[in-house]
């Protein structure tokens, strides 16, 4: 069978590829109508919600290279501004009422501009001085969130019910679906227009110039890479991508705190886009799926795991016990045995195929 | 000015506290280059076995914490050998990123075994207080500053003196020459990783000491450690201490008069001055206070 020769510079690099997107694009537009269990659309509603988030740390530590553990902060300032200005007025606290198409590209906005103000620290910290101070955001983020109780709710917290309504479709009931089956619509629609866009930047010219930044960034600004529009670039739409994702976090969660957007989201950010490979674009949507339907899986099997305790009262582990240690250890092992995660397993499997002598009938350009 | 003795005594105390964490993360950065966020995972893992030695086995205090350190110190070095030295040639951000994996299976373990309850670690000050000069001070924290003190002072001492300080410091400085001279780059990771790893049990007993208690969250002192870390500079032990001081102090005169002078600023402002001051430092002086301002060659 002839191959058509891998064009990188296409979105789709083969024919085969833009085959399998759109395979699976149809498989994912489905889902909600196949999928009859709460729980599992509840999972998949994280899953992408999250997906968002990861496909924009994703640019910013898997290809430009700056480490962050502040994308919670981004997160919940989101979070907060989809809260002020979709929220009811009657609701606690009292929001503006403001309708989906306004409330939703300001909680990607907002927190862009935040990040464009954070980013001229990127260009003067390097490795672990930029790691320790984005983790020093999220902890003066909290406080903010804590305190400014007219618009946070403080630690009270704060119900999420912005109207979901965009024209004549409302995401929150779509014909007799439930609240879950609409929302997935808009949630991975995004996700799939997220993808897309971050894989057309990368693609491009600003993918290699973050790309040189990240590999060699003295290297790259001699031969004319501007360390600065790039690094402010990443981080901008970084951070407005995870306020995106913040919101729809919000919105599937209904309720959120301060103590929501803490390190430990952060963590799992990061940790998602290591399991799912760093610096790749799909890497972000598996790693967001790996580790959101993980805990799932781990409930729905834990009385065949041995020291753990599926009910209570039972000796061993707690399932939230559990869920940390595999979460802890997952991060270990991929990083010490698969260090460009999980995608790199398929692009293994497909580089091994493709060169094995009894299935390559010509000699392939890899 | 009874408050202000009192509000710097117990922010010195903070500082030795900070020291003592900070101190063991500085070493593991100056031999291998590794930020570990694990340090507030060894302070835990030396908190609980002293406990377990004091309590659980019945050994004398003091005897406990030696066992415990050199336990934790023993893990710590296996730590190294097990999982770093796999990590060799990895980019810095994956091994911050391991040592953070293995932060989160110690929070979750420590507590699988012992409890989420708040242990009491039996130690022999309790909560004695007595009276210096018109201030009330606990006998915990003279201790916790003669503690710091002896352990400050003899590692400059081992540092400058002994052959394996030496041989650390050449390692950090220049590490291929080191090898070239013979000093192998393996055993002085081990090393270091061990000394921080006593040094970490040292900071958890005397953080658990006294109406501290033990409970598995504790480990949250090496993330406000980090500021001091950062506001020394990531290299200099010399500035990881000053740093320490600098942070707990004004931690401490924050707590105390914020309240009533910037009730602006919130409630628990002082949990997060540490971070202001880092990120108000860092804008002036990208390295720290005493690091060494990183040479880029292309």
């Amino acid at each position: 069978m002839a191959q058509a020769a891998a064009n990188p510079l296409r979105m789709f690099p083969t024919s085969s590829s833009r085959n399998m997107v759109l395979a699976a694009a149809v498989g994912v537009a489905s889902l909600p109508l196949l999928v009859q269990s709460e729980v599992w659309l509840t999972v998949l509603l994280f899953v992408g919600a999250t997906a968002v988030g990861a496909l924009g740390l994703n640019l910013l530590t898997g290809f430009t290279g700056q480490v962050s553990l502040g994308h919670a902060f981004f997160l919940g300032l989101g979070a907060y501004t989809a809260c002020y200005l979709g929220n009811p007025s009657d609701g606690v606290p009292a929001g503006r009422g403001l309708p989906l198409v306004v409330w939703l590209p300001a909680a990607a906005i907002i927190p862009a501009l935040a990040g464009l103000a954070v980013g001229p620290a990127a260009l003067r910290l390097k490795g672990g001085y930029l790691a320790i101070v984005s983790l020093g955001m999220v902890f003066l983020g909290a406080h903010v969130f804590k305190e400014w109780e007219s618009v946070t709710g403080g630690s009270d917290g704060t119900t999420v019910l912005p109207s979901m309504s965009l024209g004549f479709i409302d995401f929150a009931r779509i014909g007799s679906l439930t609240r879950n089956q609409s929302l997935y619509f808009l949630v991975w629609a995004l996700v799939g227009v997220t993808a897309l866009g971050c894989r057309n930047l990368v693609r491009a010219r600003p993918g290699r110039a973050m790309q040189a930044v990240r590999d060699r960034d003295v290297a790259a600004e001699v031969i004319g890479v501007s360390l600065a529009r790039y690094k402010l670039g990443a981080f901008t739409i970084s951070s407005g991508l995870a306020g995106l994702s913040g919101a729809l976090y919000a919105v599937v969660l209904t309720y959120i705190e301060p103590a929501t957007w803490g390190l430990a989201l952060s963590i799992q950010f990061v940790a998602m886009i290591i399991v799912g490979g760093i610096g790749t674009t799909m890497g972000g949507i598996v790693g967001a799926l790996f580790i959101g339907g993980l805990p799932e899986v781990v409930k729905h099997h834990s009385d065949k795991i041995p020291f753990v305790a599926s009910t209570a009262g039972e000796r061993g582990l707690s399932l939230p016990q559990l869920n940390e240690i595999l979460f802890g250890l997952l991060i270990v092992l991929f990083l010490v045995l698969e260090p460009r995660g999980l995608v790199a397993l398929w692009l293994r499997a497909k580089a091994y195929l493709s060169t094995h002598p009894s299935i390559a009938k010509t000699p392939r350009k890899l | 000015m009874t408050k202000l003795a009192e509000l710097a005594f117990s922010g010195t105390t903070r500082g030795a506290l900070y020291a003592l964490v900070a101190l063991g993360f500085v070493i593991i950065y100056k031999s291998t280059g590794v930020i570990n966020f694990a340090q507030g995972g060894l302070v835990l893992v030396g908190m609980y076995l002293t406990y377990n030695a004091h309590v659980t086995w019945g050994l004398p205090f003091w005897l406990a914490v030696v066992v415990a350190a050199a336990l934790t110190a023993l893990t710590a070095a296996l730590v190294e050998r097990a999982v770093l030295r796999r990590m060799i040639g990895q980019p810095a951000f994956s091994i911050l990123m391991v040592t953070l994996g293995l932060l989160i299976v110690v929070q979750q373990v420590i507590p699988a075994v012992w409890g989420y309850d708040r242990l009491n670690l039996g130690d022999p000050w309790g909560v004695r207080k007595i009276s210096l000069g018109g201030v009330n001070v606990e006998v915990k924290d003279l201790w916790t500053l003669g503690l710091t003190a002896v352990v400050l002072v003899s590692f400059f001492a081992f540092f400058r003196f002994s052959r394996y300080g030496l041989a650390m410091r050449a390692s950090s400085f220049d590490q291929e020459a080191a090898m070239a001279q013979g000093i192998s780059a393996g055993r002085v990771a081990c090393v270091s990783w061990a000394m921080a790893g006593l040094v970490a049990t040292l900071a958890g007993v005397m953080l658990a000491a006294g109406s501290g208690g033990l409970e598995p969250g504790r480990d949250v002192i090496a993330l406000a450690a980090f500021p001091a870390i950062i506001l020394g500079g990531l290299d200099s032990p010399l500035g990881a201490v000053v740093g320490s001081f600098v942070i707990g102090l004004s931690q401490s005169l924050t707590a105390g008069y914020q309240p009533e002078h910037a009730a602006f600023l919130g409630e628990g402002f002082d949990a997060v001055l540490p971070y202001v001051v880092m990120v108000l430092i860092l804008l002036v002086r990208p390295q720290g206070l005493f690091g060494t301002r990183a040479v880029v060659r292309v």
